[in-house]
């Protein structure tokens, strides 16, 4: 498996990258089963379908060190959708910011591994994160430092589509388009499914778009798989107003049993499942 | 999550307060039309599902919104409607303090605020999932009657007086398994401890998942030759002050424990109250900073939050 970071300046055609992302995305979901699978507890729908988007920015589009996480002039990256941490994790040890032994202590006693990422913990974590509407203000804020300090780091923050109902996405949303913050990107991983049932039963989005419009950001709409896709939303060029993504996805995505079911939310794989589950996944 | 069963409890039967709880509530609103649901994408969490589908009107989901929750919450009471709010304690008491403190307790709206997984129950997911600033944050603000039940049947018997009390309430809702403590015959009085032991040396003073441990506590100091009088404080506030100080001026000694932050929980009720009226040896055991990684009932082994970890507080009073 390739897992070096993409090196700047890499001239690869869009193609050939986006095909290393695949490769790296599909051993990332196997790392995900067997990470939950250990303490049987986890968020695996929301793993699955927020993987391509960490794995895009990981492995090719954010400027980073994982030997030296705490370098001032990285690419800043918040998960707000914290749930989400065992993707996370195996992204961030496949990047090289710890050893991949560890995953094995997910949510184990003591463990640095906890359940939400823990920035005081785990290197390459910018912010605590598991309450709902917390990432986008912290995004907001450390954007908003860079342009400041005269640095030029980007900041990438990812978002659960159910989050989005918390009133504090829509604080930091009108403010960043206020502040026309450039250097932000917030991503949302619509997957249209929230912990429950799906959003627009619940609560719903849309126009999703042209909400964000409203409020003064540039707004793409891809297919959250689709890693040329995502590459090239990210590497737009840029105008003078914070971006944000919808990036269209499924939750689940990649395992048959999984994909777009509401009770998967939380559900853990039997040993059987996760046998079929990463079968699955090697197939692909 | 994994084990939910307290430590103390092997091979003594236990109890789910949530399934308690939700049948009381189906209970209560097959008789009385004014009783809603509100909750925030937490109707499986809840154990609301059998109640969305009975009164499917009378379940509001706001979705993940919680200071938008707390807040129609307050509309639904001024339109006539009794709201339990149905929440994981963390992101109600944290998430909509300002709109509890002054949608909910200074309009003094009739809002039942359910805290459910109350506690360290989300062990593993780690501190900002844990409710253990509740008493605190519920503490400090006036009217809030804060009532924390230990067993199926006292959440039963606070969900029916919650329902009918005309006030503002914070009541936990436990994950916890519990053994039965509170006699069947038992009458429900808010506001007042119940005395679940008689003893003269030192008084235990517990509540909610702590007071089967305070139990067990008793039972090994009996064993020591201390007599150990044993409180059930289901309601924090208001707190039964006469219960405290009859405790310190009959016992040498009060052991408080409760599965909260040590700053301004119970323990610092009963300490302000025996402060100002008959100051007495005290130990308070509770959290005492941001949990580490763990199961629920990792951590109150962890913390000493365990029969164990009551008896040695109760014999260092007693030395
Ligand atoms: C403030 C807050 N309220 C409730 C929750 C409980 N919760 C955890 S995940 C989740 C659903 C999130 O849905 P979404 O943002 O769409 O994430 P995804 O479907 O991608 O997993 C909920 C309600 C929480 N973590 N924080």
């Amino acid at each position: 498996m390739s897992t070096a970071l993409a090196q700047p300046g890499d001239t690869s055609s869009l193609e050939a990258r986006a095909a290393r992302l695949k490769e790296i995305a599909a051993d990332i979901r196997v790392s995900i089963v067997n990470t939950i699978a250990g303490p049987r507890m986890g968020h695996i729908g929301g793993d699955f379908s927020v993987t391509d988007i960490l794995v895009t920015l990981f492995f090719d589009i954010m400027r980073t060190r994982p030997a030296d996480p705490e370098w001032a002039e990285r690419d800043r990256f918040i998960l707000s959708k914290g749930h989400c941490s065992a993707a996370l994790y195996s992204v961030l040890a496949t990047a090289g910011y710890f050893s991949p032994d560890l995953l094995s202590t997910f949510m184990a006693p003591l463990s640095v591994l906890n359940g939400h990422p823990n920035r005081r913990k785990v290197k390459g974590v910018e912010a605590n994160t598991g309450p709902l509407g917390h990432g986008l203000p912290i995004g907001v804020g450390a954007a908003i430092a860079a342009t400041i300090s005269k640095s030029d780091y980007r900041t990438f923050v990812v978002l659960g589509d159910g989050e989005l109902q918390e009133g504090s996405n829509w604080e930091a949303a009108m403010f960043a388009g206020h502040r026309k913050l450039s250097n932000l990107t917030a991503i949302v991983d619509r997957n249209r499914l929230q912990q429950g049932a799906r959003t627009e039963d619940t609560n719903s989005l849309e126009p999703l778009g042209d909400k964000w419009r409203a409020f003064g950001w540039e707004v793409h709409e891809v297919d959250g798989h689709d890693h040329a896709a995502l590459l090239a939303a990210f590497e737009a060029p840029r105008i003078d107003k914070p971006r944000f993504l919808i990036a269209n996805t499924r939750k689940g995505k990649g395992v048959s049993f999984i994909e777009d079911r509401v009770e998967w939310h939380h559900k853990v794989p039997s040993p059987e499942q996760v046998l079929q589950a990463i079968e699955e996944l090697r197939a692909q | 999550m994994n084990d939910m069963s307290a430590p103390v409890t092997s091979g003594i039967e236990t109890f789910d307060c949530r399934v308690a709880f939700a049948e009381t509530l189906a209970e209560l609103a097959r008789v009385d039309p004014r009783i809603v649901v509100v909750c925030n994408d937490s109707v499986g969490s809840s154990n609301m599902n059998a109640f969305q589908k009975e009164f499917p009107e009378r379940l509001i989901n706001v979705g993940i919104a919680e200071q938008n929750m707390v807040g129609v919450s307050a509309g639904l009471a001024n339109g006539g409607f009794v709201p339990f709010v149905c929440c994981a304690g963390p992101f109600l008491t944290g998430r909509a303090l300002e709109q509890i403190k002054a949608d909910i307790a200074y309009n003094h709206y009739h809002v039942v605020l359910c805290g459910q997984s109350p506690g360290m129950s989300y062990g593993e997911l780690g501190p900002t999932h844990h409710s253990i600033e509740d008493f605190a944050w519920m503490r400090a603000l006036t009217d809030i009657t804060i009532l924390n039940p230990a067993d199926p049947k006292q959440t039963r018997d606070a969900a029916r007086w919650a329902a009918q009390a005309n006030r503002p309430i914070y009541m936990r809702v436990g994950r916890f398994k519990v053994p039965a403590v509170t006699p069947e015959d038992t009458v429900f009085e808010p506001g007042r401890a119940l005395t679940l032991r008689e003893g003269n040396d030192v008084t235990v003073i517990a509540t909610g998942v702590l007071v089967s441990c305070a139990l067990e506590a008793a039972d090994i100091l009996a064993s020591r030759g201390i007599s150990a009088r044993v409180l059930n404080m289901m309601t924090i506030a208001p707190l039964d002050e006469a219960a405290v100080l009859a405790a310190a001026r009959e016992t040498r000694g009060i052991v408080t424990a409760e599965e909260a932050i040590i700053t301004g929980g119970l323990g610092s009720a009963v300490a302000e109250t025996v402060v100002r009226h008959h100051p007495v040896r005290m130990r308070i055991l509770g959290v005492p900073h941001f949990a580490p990684t763990g199961s629920a009932s990792f951590l109150l082994d962890h913390f000493g939050l365990n029969a164990d970890g009551i008896v040695t507080a109760a014999t260092e009073l007693m030395a």
